[in-house]
């Protein structure tokens, strides 16, 4: 397969022809069909012998090599990508916000004649964008990483972490917004929240559920809140801003370290869970309301950052049936500390009670953690949680699994002792754990009944 | 002058589930469940790109209500899920649409996205795939070419403008549309009305496109020779084309007369100057209750003086639309303000005499000079001049090539300016289809029998009279007249009239004949088709069922006291009531007839069959008259 994606019966035929990608061809098909247009590059997937034209009234089709009785170049495609217009003067003393792309397309530009879109990261691009923010900030831009989020590492935490501390050092802007993909969001937001122990303003991730290249994309309005929590909050913690509902409206500031994502696609589906979001932002007023009691303010001495995340962490999760060999792998390829996301209170089955006792023999943290997600473990109150705390596993209260993983990894780069290690888990370093649980934390079950004849809005 | 006419035409198809989920393709009557609010951005970038009517929507900033429904909208119409697999259902009956119009098909489909930023679809494109090009259709001999027929998903419809924000509802988002576009090759009103016809047959003939009213969209692309090719939108009504064409016509050429006069009479671009003049003062007591208004508000009154249009203004474009009325049109859409008044029609509304020469004073207007004047809030009333005198510019040119919408009277208003070039790109969602010979194969299969030999069915073995069968085969109801025989066994000639001359009459009669469900109207065939009523039942029955539609046909007949006598108690009633009349019957012999029958109608009409009931009356008549 060529570089242009295509088999070899196409190639074939593009190379007998002279013709290669973007260039204007003029083809016959076996039934006497005349087509002009663009010819692209295959798309991964599909028939690699289709040809894929883009006919002058902007639409593509796909015509078998098979059937093409002639080919011929006639010219060449020039790309039409827009290149942002100059940055408009901005207004006299805006706050600074420092923006680190890390993979999660934030603007991005489409070439109408090849269709291609290509993700853009400077500040002109964002402008570009989002003109609202020219009156919010004045925006500086990098590109840390360009990554999928599901690649990202704990290694990829740490330098990220680096790179915020450095910002906030160097730089001093009113805060700072990482763009990022949203499926690991919550893990990267909770390890710069353990990361980052002092800042002198907030550090705010920031995704988009559709993407940018769409009109509707939620990527500036988002961006757009994230922007006004880097300027306005008060607290200096790692959020994450996105959607709080369907409307481009209102916008949910999380914590980090409180965050999951709850949906595959939706706008909104990023939730605060066994709390309440921390603060609110809504459009276009552009006003920012805190929720939270208390917060970590920011703070005029300087950042402090307590970097290193440990590798050879593992989250398991418990099903039924599952076989202790699975955790006795772990513990025998050498790894330091495991989530388990037991069932309920926080039980596995009988079976791996003895390779739960065996791991903390050899010194390997075994934490346990509810795939509940909602609610506090207790291992008090039957006798499995009994005989897991005997064993020496680690209930971390009302952690959010995800979070755990990702403390536990923090941890464990400070400490290998494991009562340094429990006591560290426990001990709340930025709101992670709530000894109080709330009402309102549990969002309501019944809120589908509005929906039903009468109630409906 | 010779006039060239395109055709693009919208037909819903009637799949189960919509083009990209699995939502009904129903519309909805009652509230909206729910609603959310939405705004749509591009790049600065890419603004530079856009046609003008879409930067202008645009720059109004504008945010989008869209109403939903829990059971037939879900998160794909929502923009909040991305779109599953291309409908195969909805993919053969395009190609099926096609193969009738002997098109040429793609060997793999690609969805594009269109970028559509006024509101309609969620995304801010519309998901559309080229299927077949290079076709044609055969009207009355000749062959007008088909360029091509898309498969597409319909827009969400507006429900209203308040302000700032567009209030769409979401039922109608998704759902399957064909759009096939005709080459400019249409040269007369007449013709332009027979080819939609013609492609109309077509598309119903599949038995696989929806019906009624808003199902099936018609735009026309209408240039006459010297003027602009004008696209005018969405006309619904099939029996409008004819009319929608020629009225174009007559108004291009009016068009071209104004231009020639223009320049006959020396006027140049550079005079027409965007120079608006205060004169609110000459208003300060006027009769006019607009301009008091406006006055009142805060707003101001300004005049334009366009030189040498003269009379031109209030000549007449096309029935009750003169050149006037188009600025009043462009400067209700780029200043949204509620009119204009022009010296042609003045004095009057109010403004009197002495206030239009002060007016004309004040602008130093000459003989042939014309005004517009504008009552607004000044920054409104700016625009409104600036788009006055934009239009007076293009009368320079003749016509200026637009959008245009029909009105139901067949004239046209300004709807925006011409779009531009779609802006198209591929929609990675959704992957490519292959249209293999398989599949291919399989559609040939499904291709419905040709009207012509419809036709010829009808009238042989249905037994239609070709006039009937002319009136099925142009119908809307042409699949449902063919679904009720098969499934009923009622007689096709007793369907074929019901649905094409009762149903017609009924509403002429004012009766919501709207109300009638296909569900009714097969389930009254099947009652007739099995004796639960005669065919005089008909009338009344359809009647009430349209005004009480919770009625099933049978307890409609019941109601009514319609049910259907069996041939000897009808005998006995006729007996019963001729016994009445013995005297007449004796005296007036077999002329006795009328008045028997009569009298026998008023009981039994719509109890028993009518043909049975006259010989009933006849084999009676005959026994009383010979004195049995």
């Amino acid at each position: 397969m060529s570089a242009s994606g295509y088999g070899e019966l196409a190639s074939r035929l593009l190379e007998g022809s002279g013709a290669s990608v973007f260039d204007e061809v003029e083809l016959e098909r076996d039934d006497g069909v005349v087509l002009r247009g663009v010819l692209l590059p295959r798309p991964q997937y599909g028939d690699p012998d289709v040809l894929v034209l883009k006919l002058p009234n902007g639409y593509n089709v796909g015509v078998d090599s098979r059937r093409v009785k002639s080919i011929r170049r006639v010219g060449r495609a020039e790309p039409r990508l827009g290149s942002p217009p100059p940055q408009p003067p901005l207004e006299k003393g805006l706050p600074r916000v420092h923006f680190v792309g890390t993979g999660g397309t934030i603007a991005s530009r489409i070439d109408y004649v090849s269709g291609a879109v290509y993700p853009h990261f400077t500040a002109e691009d964002i402008y570009s964008m989002i003109p609202e923010l020219e009156s919010v900030a004045l925006v500086t831009a990098e590109t840390l990483f360009n990554i999928f989020s599901e690649d990202m590492t704990p290694r990829h935490w740490a330098l990220l972490a680096e790179r915020v501390a450095k910002v906030f050092e160097s730089e001093g802007p009113s805060g700072v917004v990482v763009a990022h993909g949203t499926d690991t969001m919550g893990y990267t937001a909770a390890a710069l929240a353990f990361a980052l122990r002092r800042l002198p303003g907030p550090v705010v991730l920031v995704g988009a559920q559709r993407s940018s290249d769409r009109p509707s994309s939620d990527s500036a309005t988002n961006v757009l809140a994230a922007a006004l929590t880097a300027v306005k909050a008060p607290f200096a913690e790692s959020v994450v801003a996105m959607h709080a509902g369907l409307d481009d409206t209102k916008f949910y500031v999380h914590r980090g370290v409180r965050v999951r994502k709850m949906h595959t696609s939706r706008r909104d589906a990023f939730r605060s869970v066994n709390a309440v979001p921390l603060a609110k932002v809504e459009l276009p007023s552009r006003e920012l309301t805190v929720f939270a009691r208390e917060y970590i303010p920011r703070s005029r001495e300087g950042v402090v950052l307590e970097n290193g995340f440990d590798e050879r962490v593992a989250l398991l999760k418990f099903y039924p049936g599952m076989d202790p060999e699975i955790l006795d792998f772990l513990v025998d390829r050498g790894y330091h500390g495991v989530v388990i996301e037991a069932t309920g209170l926080g039980h596995v089955g009988e079976r791996l009670v003895p390779s739960v006792r065996r791991a903390v023999e050899e010194g390997v943290a075994v934490v346990v953690a509810s795939q509940c997600i909602w609610g506090r473990v207790n291992l008090n109150v039957y006798r499995r949680g009994v005989e897991l705390l005997k064993a020496g596993a680690i209930p971390v209260e009302d952690m959010l699994p995800e979070t755990a993983f990702v403390k536990l990894s923090w941890v464990l780069a400070r400490t290998r002792d494991l009562r340094e290690v429990a006591r560290l888990l426990l001990t709340n370093v930025a709101y992670e754990i709530d000894k109080r649980s709330e009402e309102w934390y549990y969002p309501p079950l019944d809120y589908f009944e509005r929906f039903l004849a009468g109630g409906a809005q | 002058m010779s006039v060239r006419v395109g055709l693009e035409i919208h037909q819903m198809l009637d799949t189960r589930e919509k083009l990209f989920c699995s939502c009904p393709t129903s519309l909805r009557r009652d509230e909206p469940h729910f609603r959310f609010r939405r705004w749509l951005r591009l790049a600065r970038s890419e603004l530079g790109e856009l046609d003008p009517a879409a930067l202008f929507e645009y720059a109004k900033g504008r945010s989008y209500l869209y109403e939903s429904y829990i059971d037939a909208t879900c998160l794909v119409e929502m923009d909040e899920e991305p779109p599953h697999p291309l409908n195969a259902e909805a993919l053969e009956t395009a190609l099926i649409v096609c193969m009738m119009l002997n098109c040429k098909v793609v060997d793999e489909v690609h969805v594009m996205r269109k970028i559509v930023i006024d509101g309609s679809n969620t995304t801010g494109f519309q998901r559309t795939a080229l299927i077949g090009f290079d076709g044609y259709v055969e009207v009355e001999g000749k062959r007008v070419p088909i360029a091509t027929v898309c498969l597409e998903e319909d827009a969400a419809r507006k429900i209203e403008e308040r302000g700032s924000e567009v209030v769409y509802r979401l039922d109608r988002l998704g759902i399957p549309l064909v759009e096939i576009a005709t080459g400019p090759t249409i040269s007369s009103p007449e013709e332009a009305g027979a080819v939609a016809l013609k492609i109309g047959q077509l598309l119903r003939a599949t038995g696989r496109v929806k019906r009624g009213l808003g199902t099936i969209r018609q735009d026309l692309n209408i240039s006459v020779e010297g003027g602009a090719r004008v696209e005018v939108k969405g006309v619904q009504e099939l029996e409008l084309i004819p009319k929608v064409v020629e009225l174009e016509v007559q108004r291009q050429r009016a068009l071209l007369e104004i231009r020639d006069e223009l320049r006959r009479r020396g006027v140049a671009r550079e005079q027409i100057e965007a120079k608006p003049v205060d004169v609110t003062d000459v208003f300060r007591d006027t009769g006019s209750r607009i301009a008091k208004k406006a006055l009142a508000a805060g707003g101001v009154a300004l005049a334009v003086k366009l030189p040498g249009f003269a009379g031109l203004l209030g000549r007449e474009l096309q029935p009750g639309r003169r050149l006037g009325t188009e600025m009043a049109d462009r400067a209700r859409y780029w200043a949204e303000v509620g009119g204009i008044f022009h010296s042609d029609e003045l004095p009057g509304y109010g403004i009197s005499e002495g206030e239009v020469s002060e007016v004309r004073k004040l602008l130093g207007c000459g003989e042939l000079d014309a005004f517009v004047l504008v009552f607004e809030e000044r920054r409104k009333a700016e625009r409104a001049v600036e788009a006055v005198v934009e239009r007076a510019r293009e009368a320079l040119d003749g016509v200026p090539p637009e959008t245009r919408a029909a009105n139901p009277d067949g004239t046209t208003r300004f709807m925006r300016p011409m779009p531009g070039k779609a802006r198209m790109y591929p929609e990675t969602d959704i992957r490519p289809i292959r249209v293999t010979a398989e599949l291919l194969e399989r559609v040939r299969m499904l291709l419905p029998e040709p009207p012509e030999a419809k036709y010829e069915r009808f009238v042989k073995v249905y037994g239609l009279s070709p006039e009937l069968a002319g009136k099925v085969l142009r119908s809307y109801r042409l699949d449902l007249f063919e679904r009720i025989v098969e499934a009923t066994g009622a007689p096709p000639q007793l369907v074929a009239s019901t649905l094409e001359d009762t149903l017609v009459e009924l509403r002429r009669e004012g009766v919501p004949v709207q109300n009638i469900t296909d569900e009714h109207l097969f389930a009254l065939f099947d009652l007739l088709a099995k004796g639960g009523m005669v065919k005089e039942a008909i009338p009344p029955v359809l009647k009430l069922l349209a005004e009480k539609p919770e009625l099933s046909p049978a307890e409609a007949v019941k109601q009514l006291g319609l049910t259907p006598l069996s041939p000897e108690e009808a005998r006995e009633a006729v007996r019963r009531i001729l016994k009445r009349m013995e005297g007449v019957i004796r005296e007036r012999g077999e002329a006795a007839f009328g008045p028997a029958m009569g009298a026998v109608m008023r009981e039994l009409r719509g109890r028993v069959d009518g043909a049975l009931l006259s010989r009933i009356v006849k084999e009676e008549l005959a026994r009383v008259a010979a004195g049995g």
